[in-house]
């Protein structure tokens, strides 16, 4: 069979041998343990806390109101003690506004969730129950659902393409998810079908998971869904080329996959919205990667919304030998967390510790223009070019350089000879054009 | 205290490739040249190549060291341009000819633009070219192969000569030109050379150092329009596998052209860097001033790939046309 695909990327090694055949293990959550949960998880507005000290919770009930529409509630994790409402540290080292639970060890539900039959319940029912779940993108990007749920009526929809490509290398959860629990993720995009009122739902998976491939035909079989098999190739999973490797449309330059009739879900995504649907559970878990070098033993893991980094490599047998950066997501668009005391959020696909010798340090040289970031390039811009302009701060220039297109894939750095730190100058520019924009 | 972390922007991970592992390649792929030069030309030879070599070596170090900048020698990259430059100059070359023609290259071709990565031109046929116009002479009189002593012109300027002076290539020269190809002329090395850069070249591209846009580009259209001037009066022209096994046309298009910091960023851009260079060598040779016309032409594109890149600004994905 010809796998799809889409022009420019490359192909790292995807490492995904050492947590692939993994069963997803749940982490553990003890009495007395801390759990931090910001209320700015998502793209949009931070939630605002509405629980204080000292006051009990039950797991999954709301501790942070949106405000505004790009905006979701926050929910407990486990049943306990608000023992502080107060910014804690995140990832990227800054202090974010948090409620900090002590755990009872009961994880007691709170009973007014309750779920509904999608069959009988309007598209409109269905996105509200979507958003009180407090459901976002769980590829990472962790997009408010229901945003990309409702399209404006001029936009119409033709395809949903759900997001099973997992091309980050180390990365597991989501072919785990696919393996074990193919059922949830059906069902799934069938609410989302029926919210969006389309009738063609593909799922697209590299072709490095043919078990994962295999699982979803079945458990696609008869239902309205089809699996299209993609080549390994990165950034086969990002938005744009994963629309155009399916369906051969081309998202519009600062467009929207909606202008091109397209909607993507992350499969974990879908799998969240049937248990936020049918059962009305929040999304207080995930399901996340441990791996790297340094870690003990590498594993999938469900963990809660909210335990600390530290817990998740305890249970994968903690760390081993030296400890040079510890990774939130993908090794190539993911972040480097400050400390391993850090929360997990919504958007931890995976946790990667890195040993010191796998950190990145040959130092940067002269651009010698070998045209590689420009092959490599998914968006068919020039990276060097851009970054020297936003080296000397000529973002007028990068913008029509068309900086804004850039989708921080992080192939133009990955293939760099030079080393220059190309996707950093890259968002730069993006960052000063925007606060130009917002500017005028 | 537990130990600090790396923080620093994604990707975390990197293809592993650097400029001087790139720079080493070229090295490594032009050794079997390096070969070849040794068997035909002997031990002179290759005391000349180290002389290009430390001129090259030695004058980045020194301008690196006056500009207080940290000195990249080890990187290879003036090496590099030390053993092209030795190809392009006459391997019995007087010794004060070889080193000056690497300190030129350096310095002029590359340093007063600011080093690696800056320069527009190929340092190497900058040293190469100041050289041929300082010296013609020496510039075009090369021992003939295997002999080590008799001099003689090469055939480009012996077919130059000639039909300059009769208006067509003699019956005499043009059955000696049959010999080209088994490197029985001065400079030439005919198709042992040749095959030793073609084999260089592979490694190229096989290393994926550079793509096959512009060695493509450049012996296709030498080859074309080699093959029209011939088709249209063989006693004034070529043939074009002459074209092709002499001078410097396939070091030009495997190992010049293709200089990263020199020519375009795009495949698009490179094909067209590489198509000028092949129309213009092939001119150059026929109605142009001097015999060979490389590395002129590969400099005169290297002037236009500014304007080349600019004018094959990829056009960006999701570039849809409006409807209606």
């Amino acid at each position: 069979m010809e796998l799809k695909t889409f022009r420019g990327g490359l192909h790292p090694p995807d490492n995904k041998k050492w947590s692939d055949k993994k069963a997803i293990e749940v982490c553990p959550l003890a009495e007395g343990d801390e759990l931090v949960i910001h209320l700015s998880q998502h793209i949009g507005a931070p939630a605002e806390a509405c629980v204080k000290k000292g006051d009990l919770v039950k797991k999954g009930q709301v501790i942070g109101t949106p405000k505004g529409f790009v905006s979701v509630p926050i929910h407990a994790s486990t049943s306990g003690e608000v023992i502080a409402v107060e910014p804690r540290i995140a990832s990227a080292g800054t202090m974010l506004p948090a409620v900090v639970i002590k755990a009872d060890g009961e994880d007691a539900w709170d009973e007014g969730l309750v779920g509904g039959d999608p069959d009988t319940m309007t598209p409109d029912e269905i996105k509200d129950k979507i958003k009180d779940a407090g459901i976002v993108g769980m590829g990472g990007a962790t997009f408010p659902t229901h945003v990309k749920l409702s399209p404006p009526e001029d936009k119409k929809i033709e395809y949903l393409i759900l997001n099973g490509v997992e091309c980050e290398p180390y990365l597991t959860a989501d072919d785990r998810l696919m393996l074990e629990d193919p059922e949830s993720i059906v069902e799934g995009i069938l609410i989302l079908k029926k919210v969006l009122g389309v009738d063609k739902a593909i799922i697209g998976i590299e072709a490095n998971k043919p078990d994962a491939i295999e699982t979803m035909t079945n458990a696609c079989a008869g239902k309205g869904v089809e699996v299209g098999a993609l080549k390994v190739q990165y950034p086969q999973g990002a938005e744009k080329q994963l629309i155009f490797a399916l369906t051969g449309r081309e998202v519009p330059s600062g467009g929207l996959p909606m202008d091109c009739g397209v909607v993507v879900q992350n499969v974990g995504t879908a799998a969240a919205v049937n248990d936020a649907v049918r059962k009305g559970i929040p999304l207080i878990e995930r399901i996340a990667t441990v791996s790297g070098a340094a870690i003990a033993e590498p594993k999938n893991l469900k963990i809660k919304i909210g335990q600390p980094l530290s817990k998740l490599v305890e249970f994968c047998g903690g760390i081993k030998g030296d400890l040079g950066k510890v990774i939130q997501g993908g090794p190539m668009m993911g972040m480097a967390a400050v400390s391993l005391d850090v929360p997990a959020t919504r958007g931890t696909s995976g946790v990667l510790l890195f040993a010191e010798d796998q950190v990145l340090k040959e130092p940067e040289g002269p651009c010698v223009r070998c045209g590689n970031c420009v092959r490599a390039c998914p968006a068919f811009i020039m990276p060097t070019e851009i970054a020297t302009m936003a080296r000397n701060s000529m973002f007028d220039e990068a913008e029509k350089l068309n900086a804004m297109d850039c989708i921080e894939c992080g192939c133009c750095t990955y293939i760099c000879p030079a080393r220059i730190p190309l996707i950093q100058s890259l968002r730069q520019a993006k960052g000063a054009i925007l606060a130009k924009r917002r500017k005028v | 205290m537990e130990k600090t972390l790396y923080l620093s922007s994604s990707p975390h991970v990197h293809e592993g490739g650097t400029t001087a592992q790139a720079m080493r390649a070229v090295i490594i792929a032009l050794l079997p040249c390096v070969g070849v030069w040794f068997f035909s030309f002997g031990l002179q030879s290759i005391i000349v190549m180290l002389l290009c070599i430390l001129g090259c070596v030695g004058s980045e170090a020194v301008c690196q060291k006056m500009m207080g900048k940290p000195i990249t020698i080890a990187d290879g990259s003036a090496a590099m341009t030390g053993i092209l430059l030795a190809f392009n100059i006459p391997p019995n070359s007087a010794w004060w000819m070889a080193l000056l023609g690497g300190i030129v290259a350096v310095v002029l071709g590359k340093q007063v633009f600011g080093g690696l990565g800056y320069n527009s031109f190929n340092p190497a046929l900058i040293g190469r070219t100041v050289l041929l116009i300082s010296f013609p002479v020496q510039m075009t009189t090369w021992v003939m192969p295997r002999t080590h002593e008799i001099t003689s012109a090469t055939p480009l300027s012996e077919v130059k000569m000639a039909v300059g002076l009769h208006g067509a290539i003699p019956d005499e020269l043009k059955s000696q030109l049959g010999s080209v190809l088994m490197g029985g002329f001065g400079g030439q090395l005919g198709v042992i050379s040749g095959f030793a850069l073609i084999l260089g070249g592979g490694y190229l591209l096989y290393r994926k150092i550079i793509t096959w846009h512009i060695p493509a580009s450049f012996i296709g259209s030498a080859f074309v329009l080699g093959t029209v001037l011939w088709l249209v009066d063989s006693s004034k022209y070529p043939s074009p596998v002459f074209h092709l096994f002499t001078g410097g046309l396939l070091l030009g298009a495997f190992f010049m052209a293709t200089d990263w910091v020199t020519t375009p960023l795009t495949p698009k851009g490179m094909l067209i860097f590489g198509t000028g260079c092949g129309v213009l060598t092939i001119l150059i040779r026929i109605f142009g001033g001097y015999p060979e016309g490389v590395a002129f032409s590969i400099l005169l594109m290297n002037a236009a790939t500014p304007i080349i890149d600019r004018f094959t600004v990829p056009k960006k994905f999701g570039l849809v046309p409006e409807k209606g």
